[in-house]
This record gives C-alpha cells, structure tokens and sequence, in this order.
C-alpha cells in the first residue's frame, strides 16, 4: 500500500442546482474519502468556493483532482500544499465549569466565550484544524457537552 | 417568435441536423411526442423498450460517427434507458437522451411516475441537466450536443418536466455557448510529442497499443499511417478493432484476456508501449504490476484522468489522437523501420508458435467456423454487432475486420442484450451494407422483442444464434475455476427461435451444418427482412487463449496442441 497522506482540496464550481452532489457522487463512487468538505458562494460572481479536505496515496490525489477537473461546472481545482487553512469550532460547557480556565484557553486558540446561558456556556475557536483538534482535546476535562467542526476552509497563498 | 418547449425540442435535433431518433413515448414526454407527429424533418423509430432505444441510439452512433438520440418518458420508461446510458458512458460514445419528467409543482411527491432522474444518471453520463425553464431549452441543448461529441464523448441526459415542454418561450439557436468551464484539450503539447518521437526512434521492440479513442477520433487512417511509416507492429484492444485492416502484416491481433498470444506475448516483451486512445482496463492489463514490466509507457488520450490512472505513464499527452497522430506524421522521419526488422520477425514467431485458432474435431459446428465463414462470404460488406459473452469474443478474434465503424459491441460494461438494438441502430445509419449480429443464447432473449421494430421500420438485421444452451462464458469460467460446478447457466429451455422470429414477422432458420448455415445466411440475404439463425454449436467450446482473471498477460491458457 502506498502512504495515505491528508490533502485539502479547493474547488470553484458553477454555483448551480446538484453541484454538490455531483461532486460527492465522484467521491462515494470511486471509494474517496471525504474529511471535510464546505462550501459557500464567492460573493459578487456565479461561483462557489468548496474545501475538501481528503486523504489518499499521491496517486489517488491526482486521480481525484482530474476526475473533479472532468466535472462540467468545475472551474478550477487547486491542490497544493501551500495553502492557509482555518476552521471553526464550537464547544457548549456546563455552567459549573471554571470559566477563566476555558476563555483563557479559547484566547490562547484565538476563540472566545460567545454565548452564555442559564445551563450552558459556548466557546468559539478558530484556528488551524490540528490547533482546533488540540485544543478539543485539551477541553475533554471540562466536560463538554457538545462539539461541532465547521470544517477547514483554505486559500492558496 | 414564442413556441413551446416541446417545439424547440423539435427546432433544436432538426438544427443539430438529426435525422433518426429512436424513443418510446409516455405520459410526461407526450407534449414533444405530439410535435414529432406534426413534424416531417426527423424519422422516428419507435423500439419496443426503452433500453433497446438507447442501445439503437449508440449502435446509430457508432456506425455513423454522429451524436445518437434517445427519447423516453419519465419513471419505468427512464429507469429501463439507464443500462443504455451506463453502456454509453463505459465506451464514450455520443448520446443525448431526452426525457420526459413530470410537471415541476409535482415535483419530490411521488407522483405518479415520478423518479428522480438526474440523480441518477449523474453517475453514468457525462453531463445531465434538469431543465427548469423553457428560455433555458435552446442553451440546455445545443450544450448537451456539444458536450456529447467533444472531448471525450459520452451521453448527455437532458430531463424536461411536462410543463416546461407546454411552457413559451423565445427560441433562438444560433445563440453562442460560453462554455467557461469545459474547454476539452485537443492539441497535444509539441514538446511531449517530440520527446515521445525520440523515444519511439531510440526504442528497439516498441508496440503500437491502440484503443478505441481512435475509432472515435476518426482517426484510424492518419494511425494506419503512423504504422506503416515506422514499421511498428501493433496490437487492437476489442473497441479498436478495424483500426488497422485484418491482412495488415503489422497488426498483431487482440491484446487482452482473450488475445492473442503474439499480442499478449508482444506486449509483456516490449520495451516502449505507444498507446492511442486505450485506456489500460483490467481486461486488457491483467495483473498490473506485471503488464510491460520493463517498458516505457507513451500515452495518448483526450481525457487526462485516463492518464496514469492505473499505469504511470512515461510520455504522458493530453490530446485529440487525430491531431497528435499527424504531429507524430510530421516527425516519424528519424524513425527507421528496418531497425525493428528483428522485432517484426520475434513477434512472428510468436504468432507461429501459437496462432488464434480452433479444431473442427466434434460432430457439431465450431463458433468459430461460423463467424469466418461470414467473414469470408460478407467481409467489408457487412456492420457487426455483437451481445455479450464467448460469441463476441470469438467475433473480435475472428472476424476479419476491415475499416473502422465496422464493429460495434459494448465493450466496457459488458451488455448483454446489445447486440440486436444496436444493429437496428446501425442498419438506420448504414442501409447500404448488411447489418448482422453475433449473438448467443443468453443473450438474444434479453431484446428479442426488438423483431417488432425491425419488421415495422423494415430494417433487416440478421441475428446469427451461437446456440449452445450454455450461458457460455460464465459456464466457462465455472468449468475452469469452480470445478464444473455449472451453477444456473445450463441453457437447455428454450424457446423455438424459428417460430420466435416468425411470429413478429421475421423469417427463421435452424442450422447444423456448414451447407445449410450457407444456405442459410444467402437466403436470409436475399429474403430482406429481419431473420435468426440458428447455429446448433459445440456446448464445451472455450474461448482460448484465456488470461486467468488477475493473472499476468503471458501467462495464458492456450488451445490444446493437436496432431493433425
């Protein structure tokens, strides 16, 4: 087997009725893996931006750019390494936790304490996804309740 | 001027200069069924399924070299072409199928006939549209046009919903595509050219591999010069047979599972592989890691991911073969064809050593014998087609192909029930030679009711039945590989073909001998209308030589020695 590595993938495609699935259809078709993927029109055209974040052997990366690239409304597809990728997370925390410790921690992952509650309090990060992962894992002693990823997005430098 | 979407359907094929259509009507496609009645521009051939209409189409295609069209309903009559769309798309062939959808409030209700079609044929087509408006009519079809027959071909699904085809509209057709994201790469790039030419001329067993891009290329005759001028010999896959004529001293034969051995042998033993327009399938490779193991790799291909998707390729050219063939032409010069003098001689060995061939040692009539002697009696002056399974094998082996376009079978996805729709479609385009399908017993029950459009549109296909009451090359494998365990592929209820052809108003013919297939075939001929024969064949008969599935191309099975 051929090393599998994590490749993000950014796509701009027609912003047009059954894009998205004809993109995931290509993955779950030809047995690609999909990390992540978001996507979200580019303001002022009739395109969509989408990152996906995948993994595979080099061979099935460049597979899986061409077979995007063989998709009619696609109009580009970037796949290198030197991209800057963010993502965000958000975390609901009982009440009870020690809420210093958790805005601390959320600054330090340039996040904060966006919203607090009677119960529940909810932290933001954002950050690069193996920061947002570390910081998931840090907070696993403050109980949380409930964690949902946006997902990487990237843009090439 | 405002017409309805239903009649710029009709606009549109006559603007695309269509001049058959092959199609099934039903509820939600009775608007533009309605225009065709009125119009006199188009002939419509009404199958007698909807799968058989898309294979008509593609057997249309494939013979003429022009975009085939389909048109079907909504729901069962869409759900019954997807087999046609899955084949066309396997062997890139050019279809835009239009289908009814119902009407667009009705839309995600499960109304009655109601099936999401787009989402399912996004996966074997090229491209679909689900068109939500009349003003998008004239677009969403000149597009699906354009996009069938360009690049790589394939089907287009063009899905209309019923008031859409009521709904006016501007027509206007001589609109300009902006097609920003699809610009197909045709003009391979010059340098990779040159390198490859240098390659070739430094090369001592080079192999010309060509593929089936070629027959949709049209590119067969600047190929036929390539090969001459440099002396190469070269191997067919099965879609490329007919790119080089059968007496053609360089063509070595069928490369793949079931080719030659001098092809298969060439292949393992060559140093540079240059391949047009193939595609490098299991069933040409077989196990990969071992396929041309010691040589450089040359690919030419319109689509870039057919490009070191299961071989690296060395000379990697993004192309049309056509145009990349005639820059090739243009520097050949520095390659000299009697430096492969001793390859040629090498890969004649081979062929002597074991040369496609059968034995006439049993009472009954060999396949093989039968599709030769058609070869020998019709040649250049019959279309082939053929259904699926060792019939279509031994035809690819057998037949003495001439010229492209003269062999239409589904290759890549393996269909049985091709066959005879396709050669309705391929007498519609070609009237003028005889249209004839290789078919077994298996395979013909899965589109018979197609006599009754041969005998209503007058078009006379002859079938010839290789009846062996086996579901042949499954039951081969199960003698080989699951030691003659012949599970559920003993053919021996049958229906009378004879009386099956006549009671839709062909003629029929059982044969069991080379006397009375001749008189057979010349009747059938001569008689003008839509026929089976019959052909009582060996039961046993295998398909040799035969690449074990996954196993390395020289490691063939081989016809068993016999003393004469």
């Amino acid at each position: 087997m051929e090393a599998s590595e994590r490749r993000v993938i950014s796509v701009i495609v027609v912003n047009e009725a059954s894009v998205l699935s004809r993109i995931t259809d290509l993955f779950s078709g030809r047995g690609y893996n999909i990390t992540s993927l978001t996507v979200a029109p580019i303001p002022d055209s009739k395109y969509s931006r989408l990152t996906i974040v995948t993994s595979g052997s080099v061979r099935v990366i460049e597979q899986i750019t061409k077979q995007l690239h063989k998709l009619i409304p696609i109009l580009r597809v970037y796949e290198h390494a030197d991209l800057v990728e963010k993502e965000m997370a958000l975390v609901k925390f009982p009440v009870s936790e020690n809420i210093t410790d958790i805005n601390t921690l959320c600054e330090a992952y340039n996040g904060k304490i966006v919203n607090v509650g009677e119960n529940v309090i909810i932290a933001m990060v954002a950050d690069e996804p193996k920061r947002v992962e570390n910081f998931l894992k840090i907070i696993t002693r403050y109980n949380p309740k409930e964690i949902v990823r946006s997902g990487a997005v990237a843009l090439e430098r | 001027m405002q017409i309805s979407g239903a009649q710029m359907v009709i606009e549109a094929l006559i603007a695309e200069g269509v001049d058959t259509v092959f199609g099934y009507p039903g509820g939600a496609i009775m608007n533009v069924y309605d225009e065709i009645y009125k119009q006199d521009d188009f002939k419509h051939i009404l199958t007698r399924h909807e799968q058989a209409a898309v294979h008509a189409a593609e057997g249309y295609s494939k013979a003429s070299g022009r975009v085939g069209v389909a048109m079907i309903t909504s729901g069962p009559g869409f759900t019954n072409a997807v087999t046609g769309l899955a084949d066309a798309y396997m062997d890139s062939t050019p279809l835009v199928v239009i289908s009814g959808q119902v009407p667009m409030s009705l839309i995600g209700t499960d109304a009655f006939q109601e099936i999401d079609a787009v989402g399912i044929s996004r996966s074997c087509t090229k491209h679909n549209y689900l068109v939500t408006d009349a003003k998008d009519l004239p677009r969403v079809l000149k597009e699906a046009f354009h996009i069938a027959a360009t690049g790589r071909p394939g089907p287009v699904h063009v899905d209309i919903p019923k008031d859409v085809t009521a709904q006016m509209a501007e027509f206007d057709y001589s609109i300009e595509l902006e097609l920003e994201t699809y610009k197909p790469h045709v003009k391979g790039n010059p340098r990779q050219i040159k390198k490859a030419m240098e390659a070739i001329a430094k090369s001592k067993r080079p192999v010309f591999y060509l593929g089936g891009g070629i027959i949709n290329a049209n590119a067969a005759y600047e190929v036929r010069d390539l090969v001459h001028k440099t002396g190469i010999p070269a191997v067919e896959t099965f879609m490329a047979r007919g790119t080089l004529s059968h007496d053609d001293d360089l063509l070595i034969s069928m490369l793949g599972m079931h080719g030659s051995y001098a092809a298969n042998m060439a292949m393992s033993e060559t140093d540079l592989v240059i391949g047009l327009g193939a595609r490098f399938d299991d069933r040409v490779t077989g196990k990969i890691s071992e396929f041309a193991k010691n040589a450089g790799i040359i690919h030419v291909d319109i689509d870039p991911a057919s490009i070191s998707k299961l071989i690296k390729a060395d000379y990697p050219i993004v192309g049309d073969v056509k145009n990349v063939v005639n820059e090739m032409l243009e520097l050949c010069d520095q390659v000299k064809s009697e430096k492969y003098k001793p390859w040629r001689e090498t890969v004649r060995n081979f062929d002597e050593l074991h040369p496609l061939a059968y034995h006439e040692d049993t009472d009954r009539l060999k396949p093989q014998w039968v599709i030769e002697r058609v070869g020998e009696l019709l040649g250049d002056k019959a279309n082939i087609s053929t259904d699926v399974g060792q019939h279509q094998m031994w035809t690819a082996q057998f037949y003495p192909f001439s010229r492209p376009r003269q062999f239409m079978s589904s290759g890549g996805l393996g269909t049985m029930g091709f066959g005879f729709p396709a050669a309705i479609g391929v007498k519609a385009a070609s009237p003028e030679k005889t249209s004839i399908n290789f078919t077994g017993d298996g395979s013909i029950l899965m589109n018979c009711q197609e006599l009754m459009t041969a005998v209503e549109q007058k078009l006379p296909v002859i079938n010839i039945i290789l009846n062996n009451n086996f579901l042949g090359m499954v039951r081969q494998w199960q003698t080989l590989f699951y030691d003659k365990r012949h599970s559920e592929t003993d053919l021996s209820v049958q229906p009378d073909f004879v009386k099956l052809s006549e009671a839709f108003g062909g003629i029929g013919y059982r044969v069991k001998t080379k006397d009375e297939f001749d008189a057979a075939l010349k009747d059938a001929i001569e008689k003008d209308v839509v026929a089976f024969i019959e052909v009582i064949v060996e039961r046993m008969e295998n398909v040799m030589p035969m690449v074990p599935s996954g196993g390395s191309l020289f490691n063939m099975m081989l016809l068993e020695k016999k003393e004469k």
